[in-house]
């Protein structure tokens, strides 16, 4: 029931939002429909985390610790970034830079994205997985190119061949895992792609087919992840799609394509006995970490900014699974969650940052402590934050990475080190000046509404100082899920 | 060896010599159909042969052995080949001489000889001739070697009538790869015969012609032999082409001397059919500028190409 | 080696004939005829699909032979079309490697992919399974397709080749993906082909042209 709730809601909102989505009251049905979700969601994490993992309809559907975190991280999420969207799509209607229109399509896709991202978290069926990423992006795309400007086309048409592209190559890698999985579980039926069946199974699956499957899931989820060599898509798309967008992608669908990546491990993992799949996640993840710190120094557009610290995060979390075992997986979990939150924080203060100084331009935007405390502070916080200073959560996340790459991988220590200290002075010295460099703006009078931002942050550091017991535990549970190491 | 076996290789190489001025005349005669023109006499290339062999060879003062060797040479080697290529019968004494391979390699020595005599002289018109004959020469080979793998590849061995043997008595089966090499074929007899889309045969005109422009400066009994030679060779080819393609009708393994008196009408059949088909392709196609030449030749190429990875990927 | 039956020679053929037309778009300059090639790929695969269906008396192949033939060869080349005319983009610039180079390079991915379809095929129990090497190959030069051509139409051909390519490795391999997968896929690849005539327009609109070397250097990089 909770399940069925929680993927009608958001497919309902995108339908009455396609009517209604211009409607003066829109931006209150969108936070509406999200609210449901985000009860929904909550009820089910609840019934997880008490009675453990369920199949539902016939086994289409399954619900686990690991992907009932990510559902409820992704409810969250999304009530957070509609309710933020709310007065940001105000202002962007009075700058005249949102038609009625083009806000009926952003209301409509909104809830659909979010809708088919849970779809593909809950399904327990390998090509509707597939079929619900591509759906994601296929939703997205025309939200990239919003503003119709030269640069937002460019970076919606690049979104759009280049996932498209990468999906094809996963769509293939489904094929050859069913292949794979006919010749165990026969043709009858469907259950030859459902996940749970596979992985009942996966120690009879034919190790070389599904080594060539996984590098096509890898390669073709891994561009939705935005691993490098695969991540062109992903600045040009953060920076050119209106904010709320820039902070679900970032924050949810690389979070998805992840998970994805992560169950077809698991099952390749298990048929080969050997840790080449962990090897190659790891050489994906540290490359991305290693491109992307350096090729911070090189943005001037502040939304391009974090999307780079985008795929460095990303490059950190798929290092951790690459690496396996109990505790990189516990770390790599929590640090998807706190990177979502932090990321689609630092994207709500920037996104207002960008419109109160009327660019995304680094240089163009000085002073925001003086013109607008909340939204400076908001912005230095969730810097200070991503970039790992104690005692915010990132720094749990990465700490306890480094201690397990110091154990296991040496050799990857000083690498990551290095990294994260290029980044940390790259987004530090952009973003000081941004938030306490002279401006001759004057403060507004109206502060914006910046609570989910200061939320998401608590959040993140409560999690810092804390981790709750039955959070704890939960985390645990989908560690020992995924396995590894 | 059976007295049969002996026969045939004499039918077919006499059948050859005799043959090939007649195939020519063919072809220009539906060509001519084609065109609505009113066809010459089919007796035409004989006539010819007739009157140069009468004259008096003219040779250019500073022209070294080679320029008098080459004609005899290019004749030598085609009807060599005449004798290796199974067109009536796949038991030929001779054909322990040469298999395909060494077929190729025995087109390549004429075409060598060609190329030296028209630069011999050093007039602008042979060079050009034979730069260009040895551009396309270049090109068309590896297209005619890869053509010779296939067929090797599904018959296991490279000897032509064997190859020819294995196609004809196996079971009819619908071969892809064999339909791409057919067209590569195709393609590479028409560059390597100076056949319309490469080369004009009727022309005259310095800066289109190839084959032409290499005999200019020859005359006579010499350039008699000359285009005997690049009647052999279209011939050649042609039956090259039978014996892979279609080698239904050739009379295979120990077959008798009836099975050897219905291979001559139905080679005849083959090459009428053939030689329409090529004016048709002729009439239907136009002078590509030689420029153009290696991407028609890169095109066969790849048809061979595709003929054998097909080959390699299905079985078939 | 046992004769290969009749139905399957027919299958071998039309799969040599899927290759070869993958080969033709890459060599084609000109928009419309490769709009033309890809709605016959679209026939070869219905085919190919019809002939299987046939032979295993699969219900399921049926559907998907129909959905073939009123996706691949009706509704995408027509609409393609329409694009073609609206938008006038006859050709292709010149490509960013020469054809020879392209075709050389198509020639060793197919060799590539013969390679990495030997533990498929040998794993896979269907009568059809030696063709999977020709959808790999298939799919891998549509993609080259696609990154050798600057004009965005021609990149979504190639986007679309690349689905028919996979589309005939699922059917070779194991006589297609459960209805549900199948019925999805079509379903993206449908919302795909809109979105994307949404974004010929919005381009058109921007830039007065859909050659993609005008899409660049917007980026705030240094």
């Amino acid at each position: 029931m909770d399940l069925l709730l929680v993927l009608a809601t958001p497919l309902a909102g995108a339908l009455v939002l396609a009517f209604f989505g211009a409607h003066r009251r829109a931006p209150e049905i969108n936070v509406a429909f999200s609210l449901v979700v985000f009860a929904a969601a909550c009820a089910l994490s609840v019934r997880v985390v008490m009675h453990g993992a369920a199949t539902f309809g016939d086994d289409q559907f399954f619900v686990d610790p690991f992907n009932v975190f990510l559902v409820a991280l992704t409810a969250f999420v999304g009530l957070t970034t509609a309710l933020f969207s709310r007065p940001y799509m105000r202002i962007e209607m009075a700058d005249r830079r949102m038609t009625s229109g083009r806000l009926r399509l952003y209301h409509a896709m909104y809830q659909l994205f979010i809708g088919t991202m849970l779809l593909a978290l809950t399904t327990n069926n390998l090509g509707l997985m597939w079929v619900a990423m591509e759906a994601a992006t296929l939703s997205t795309v025309l939200l990239v190119s919003l503003y119709r400007t030269p640069a937002s086309l460019e970076a919606g048409w690049k979104y759009f061949i280049l996932c498209g592209v990468g999906i094809a190559q996963a769509l293939f890698g489904t094929i050859l895992l069913y292949i794979a999985a006919e010749k165990v579980l026969g043709a009858e039926g469907v259950s030859a792609l459902l996940w749970t069946h596979l992985d009942a199974v996966k120690g009879q699956l034919e190790p070389r087919v599904l080594s060539i499957a996984f590098v096509f899931l890898l390669v073709g989820y891994g561009t939705k992840v935005g691993l490098v060599p695969l991540h062109n898509w992903l600045p040009d798309a953060h920076a050119e799609g209106p904010t709320p967008i820039s902070a679900v992608l970032s924050g949810l669908l690389l979070n998805v394509a992840i998970y994805a990546v992560v169950r077809c491990k698991v099952l390749v993992e298990g048929s080969l006995h050997s840790a080449w799949p962990s090897a190659m996640l790891m050489g994906f993840g540290l490359a991305s970490v290693v491109v992307a710190s350096f090729s911070l120094w090189r943005q001037r557009d502040i939304k391009r900014l974090f999307a780079y610290s985008s795929i460095e995060h990303m490059g950190i979390i798929t290092f951790a699974f690459g690496m396996g075992g109990p505790v990189a997986n516990f770390a790599a979990l929590l640090h998807m969650t706190v990177h979502s939150l932090t990321k689609s924080a630092i994207f709500f203060s920037a996104g207002h940052a960008a419109q109160k100084s009327g660019s995304q331009s680094i240089e163009q935007i000085r002073g925001l402590a003086t013109i607008s405390p909340t939204v400076g502070w908001g912005l230095m916080i969730g810097s200070l934050a991503i970039l790992g200073v104690p005692p915010f959560g990132v720094f749990a996340s990465e700490f306890l990475i480094l201690t397990t790459a110091m154990r296991d991988h040496p050799w990857a220590t000083p690498i990551l080190l290095v990294c994260f200290a290029v980044a940390f002075a790259a987004i530090l010295a952009r973003v000081q000046p941004m938030v306490f460099g002279d401006t001759k703006m004057r403060r507004l009078p109206h502060s914006p509404a910046l609570v989910p931002v200061f939320v998401h942050l608590g959040i993140v550091l409560l999690l810092g100082l804390f981790v709750p017991p039955f959070l704890a535990s939960w985390y645990h549970a989908a560690a020992r899920l995924i396995g590894g190491g | 060896m059976k007295p049969i076996e002996w026969l045939t290789q004499v039918l077919e190489v006499g059948a050859a010599l005799a043959a090939a001025p007649l195939f020519q005349g063919w072809v220009n005669q539906c060509r001519a159909w084609l065109q609505n023109r009113r066809a010459p006499s089919l007796l035409l290339p004989y006539r010819g042969l007739r009157k140069l062999l009468h004259k008096d060879a003219v040779i250019a003062t500073n022209a070294s052995p080679l320029f008098r060797v080459a004609p005899y040479v290019v004749f030598a080697t085609m009807l060599t080949a005449a004798a290796v290529i199974p067109s009536m019968g796949t038991r030929l004494p001779f054909s322990t001489a040469a298999d395909a391979i060494a077929l190729v390699g025995l087109f390549a020595t004429a075409r060598m000889f060609l190329a030296l005599a028209a630069m011999d002289i050093g007039t602008p018109f042979g060079t050009l001739g034979a730069r260009r004959e040895m551009m396309v020469g270049f090109l068309a080979e590896p297209a005619l070697l890869m053509i010779v793998f296939v067929a090797s590849l599904i018959s296991s061995t490279t000897a032509l009538p064997l190859i020819s043997e294995h196609l004809a008595t196996r079971a009819l089966v619908l071969s892809p790869s064999l339909a791409f090499t057919a067209v590569a074929f195709t393609m590479v007899l028409l560059a390597e015969n100076g056949r319309i889309p490469i080369d004009n045969p009727a022309t005259h005109l310095e800066l289109t012609m190839i084959h032409e422009a290499m005999l200019l400066e020859y005359s006579a009994r010499h350039l008699a032999l000359m285009e005997l030679g690049a009647d052999l060779k279209l011939l050649n080819y042609a039956c090259i082409g039978f014996a892979l393609f279609i080698p239904w009708g050739s009379a295979t393994g120990g077959a008798g001397p009836l099975a050897l008196a219905a291979a001559i009408p139905a080679l005849a059949l083959k090459l009428l059919v053939a030689g329409a088909v090529l004016a048709l392709i002729e009439t239907l196609s136009a002078k590509l500028r030689v420029f153009r030449a290696p991407e028609f030749l890169a095109t066969a190429f790849l048809f061979a190409v595709l003929g054998m990875l097909v080959h390699l990927l299905l079985g078939a | 080696m046992p004769p290969i039956p009749f139905v399957m020679q027919l299958l071998n053929s039309l799969a040599a004939l899927l290759l070869l037309l993958s080969f033709a778009m890459l060599a084609q300059r000109r928009v419309v005829t490769l709009v033309n090639l890809f709605a016959l790929q679209g026939g070869v695969l219905c085919a190919a699909t019809l002939l299987l269906a046939w032979r295993t008396g699969d219900g399921n192949l049926y559907l998907s032979a129909a959905l073939t033939f009123a996706v691949k060869v009706l509704v995408m080349p027509w609409v393609l079309h329409r694009m073609i005319r609206r938008l006038g983009v006859y050709w292709d610039t010149e490509p960013l490697l020469n054809i020879p180079g392209t075709m050389l390079v198509g020639v060793l991915l197919v060799v590539f992919s013969f390679g990495l379809a030997q533990p498929i095929s040998a794993l896979a129990s269907t009568a059809t399974r030696s063709a999977v090497g020709i959808a790999i190959a298939v799919i891998l030069l549509a993609f080259l397709t696609m990154i050798t051509r600057r004009k965005a139409m021609s990149q979504v051909v190639g986007f679309l080749s690349m689905e028919n390519g996979l589309f005939f490795g699922a059917m070779s391999a194991t006589y297609g993906m459960p209805m549900i997968v199948e019925l999805g896929v079509a379903l993206d690849v449908l919302v795909a082909m809109v979105v994307m005539g949404v974004f010929f327009f919005q381009i058109r609109e921007q830039f007065d042209s859909l050659d993609l070397d005008r899409l660049e250097s917007h980026k705030g990089e240094r």
